[in-house]
């Protein structure tokens, strides 16, 4: 909401403090941008291996933001519509891959997939291997990411409210008919923003991923995976495909809070 | 083809039971937080009671008296609900907010928009067809969630104080479309509004702390109210008391002499009221001379402007406050402030008595 008076009741020192948070984030990405080899910028990140790491990338990032979305769609509603026991615990679990250091939940994902974990038996029995191969990437990606569109469509779910949905319901729509044509459409900004989000965040996933699928090339080797191994030998190569994730980020995020801005007015007409 | 219904919901502190021929529009008028809304999400199965029954048209909607459980959910009831916002969805069109009851009820995309027109033709509203809900007036929207409502063909049909955030420009337009719609068709309306009750009900039922207080046809209720809220609606003072030959007697031994209805003769003995208009009601300073009859001291409360009249609202003790209606020029010579203490003479020919 704008305030009219001009009057922003803001002291000067703030904006020292705020320009020293800002330059802290700023100015490693400048550092960056300087120390690329512009030469030899495209011939880096368009060699085999980078080629394959960042397609790599694309495909399991794709398919871990529709998982997310299967997945994260019903959980949101539950939490944020239904009424059961133990509601709140769901919530705390849903969200602790946000706090939880990637790696423990490339461990937990090994003890539960891997060859020896929880589910791995059963589906080494049934001639299903998944950790170490590209669906693995998938899973550690969809653990990390989860939980940022259930936060972004449960908020959006709040704050739409159930007023639409009740007068969808006494006008003679079954639930699943409310869900399709008035819940959704309703906070589809929320959803989207959460995908876009949800897609960032499995684009950037090591941790998990390292731990879970390991590094190999076209397999399970993402483009983090990558830059982090060229680091050691190729410098060059490693600063300019950080750059084409900054990119992707930058653009990501610039969607993301354009989706975000037109969600209360579109809730609000 | 008639609605009936009983229930409780302690949470809520409700209890009423309330049934509607066919054909017939119920105003609920009482107070805010009497339970007016709870009324309503309960027959619209938004909310569940502890205990009760209703039907409509001899169709169960829900019973959960004697062990049954039988709770049929809000879609299954055929109870549209017109709420005090328009609640258009808004990433639907015109047309396509009001085709969403039949598309709902499983009508083909073509026919439910033919059904949606129709509809909005009855709310004059068929030019605003291609528009998004963000594009309409308040007035024009809750007209358009008229023709939502009445084109998903409700048994019955809520409406809970549609007027209620409408412009004073708009509120008539949709007035004049309630009332036609409405005509031969069940529908329980909740409203501040006396005139709302006047125009589109066939009967009103007062409700405060979740009972029905009194109940009737509207014309008879406004005239002769029988509850405090039903009075300030009239604009009546109302006193209770004791019926006597006179008038009635207040607990606290005060006589309120009036007319008593002619086809009805008195019980001396059993409760009564007295009602009579604010205008019927002269304010003198100190003691009265003459006929003391319905003279009674008071303490004013308030001064407030009321048409071309002063209102002067005063304490009366355990009989509560009564109003009366004097000229500026009167207000101004007795110089009349909150707080003084003066007489109320009411002239008896002007009070009603009747059974409470």
């Amino acid at each position: 909401m704008k305030t009219t008076t001009g009057y922003h009741g803001v002291p000067r020192w703030i904006y020292a403090v705020a320009a020293a948070g800002g330059l802290l984030v700023v100015l490693p990405l400048a550092a960056m941008l300087l120390r690329v080899n512009w030469p030899q910028f495209i011939p880096l990140i368009t060699s085999e291996s980078s080629l394959a790491a960042l397609g790599l990338s694309l495909r399991t990032s794709a398919a871990s933001t529709v998982l997310c979305i299967v997945l994260g769609v019903p959980l949101a509603l539950v939490l944020a519509r239904g009424e059961f026991p133990g509601q709140k615990l769901l919530r705390s679990f849903v969200l602790l891959p946000l706090v939880l250091p990637p790696v423990v939940g490339g461990i937990a994902l090994l003890y539960t997939f891997g060859r020896q974990g929880l589910l791995g038996k059963s589906l080494e029995a049934a001639g299903i291997q998944i950790a170490f191969s590209t669906t693995a990437v998938v899973l550690a990606q969809t653990f990390v990411a989860l939980p940022f569109l259930v936060v972004s469509l449960e908020g959006a779910l709040r704050s739409a409210g159930n007023r639409y949905e009740a007068v969808a319901a006494t006008l003679g729509a079954k639930p699943t008919t409310v869900l399709r044509r008035v819940t959704l459409p309703l906070v589809l900004p929320g959803l989207a923003s959460g995908a876009v989000l949800s897609f960032a965040r499995s684009l950037g996933e090591f941790g998990a991923t390292l731990t879970f699928a390991g590094s190999l090339e076209g397999v399970t080797r993402t483009l983090p995976l990558e830059i982090y191994l060229q680091r050691e030998t190729d410098a060059d190569a490693a600063v300019a495909l950080s750059l084409v994730l900054v990119a992707v980020a930058v653009a990501v995020v610039g969607l993301s809070y354009g989706g975000r801005r037109r969600t209360p007015a579109a809730v609000q007409s | 083809m008639s609605f009936e219904l009983q229930a409780s919901l302690q949470a809520r502190n409700f209890e009423m039971s309330l049934s509607l021929t066919d054909h017939e529009t119920v105003a609920i008028l009482g107070p805010n937080g009497a339970g007016k809304s709870t009324l309503l999400a309960v027959i619209a199965g938004l909310l569940r009671p502890d205990s009760g029954s209703a039907r409509i048209a001899g169709r169960q909607l829900f019973n959960l008296d004697a062990g049954t459980r039988h709770w049929d959910a809000p879609h299954l009831r055929g109870t549209a609900l017109l709420a005090q916002e328009a609640l258009l969805f808004p990433h639907l069109s015109v047309v396509d907010n009001v085709a969403f009851g039949p598309r709902s009820a499983g009508a083909p995309k073509a026919a439910a928009r033919e059904t949606a027109q129709r509809w909005l033709a009855e709310v004059d509203a068929l030019q605003l067809a291609d528009r998004k809900p963000a594009q309409l007036s308040g007035g024009q929207a809750q007209r358009v969630a008229v023709a939502r409502a009445l084109a998903a063909e409700p048994e019955l049909l809520l409406l809970d104080e549609p007027m209620a955030a409408l412009d004073i420009h708009a509120a008539p337009l949709l007035r004049r479309v309630l009332k036609r719609v409405l005509k031969d068709r069940k529908a329980i309306i909740v409203t501040h509004d006396v005139l709302d009750a006047y125009m589109l009900a066939d009967r009103v039922v007062v409700v405060e702390n979740g009972r029905i207080v009194e109940e009737g046809p509207t014309r008879q209720v406004l005239e002769r109210p029988r509850s405090h809220f039903a009075a300030g609606l009239a604009g009546l003072n109302l006193v209770g008391g004791t019926l006597g030959q006179e008038g009635i007697t207040t607990p606290d031994g005060r006589v309120f002499a009036g007319q008593h209805d002619p086809d009805w003769s008195p019980v001396p003995g059993q409760a009564g009221v007295a009602a009579f208009p604010p205008s019927s009601v002269s304010v003198f300073l100190g003691d009265v001379h003459g006929s003391p009859r319905n003279s009674y001291a008071v303490t004013i409360t308030d001064l407030e402007p009321h048409g071309d009249q002063i209102r002067v609202r005063a304490s009366a003790g355990t009989d509560g406050t009564l109003s009366a209606d004097i000229t500026p020029a009167a207000s101004a010579d007795l110089g009349l402030a909150p707080g003084m203490e003066v007489r109320f003479v009411v002239k008896s020919a002007l009070v009603s008595v009747y059974p409470a």
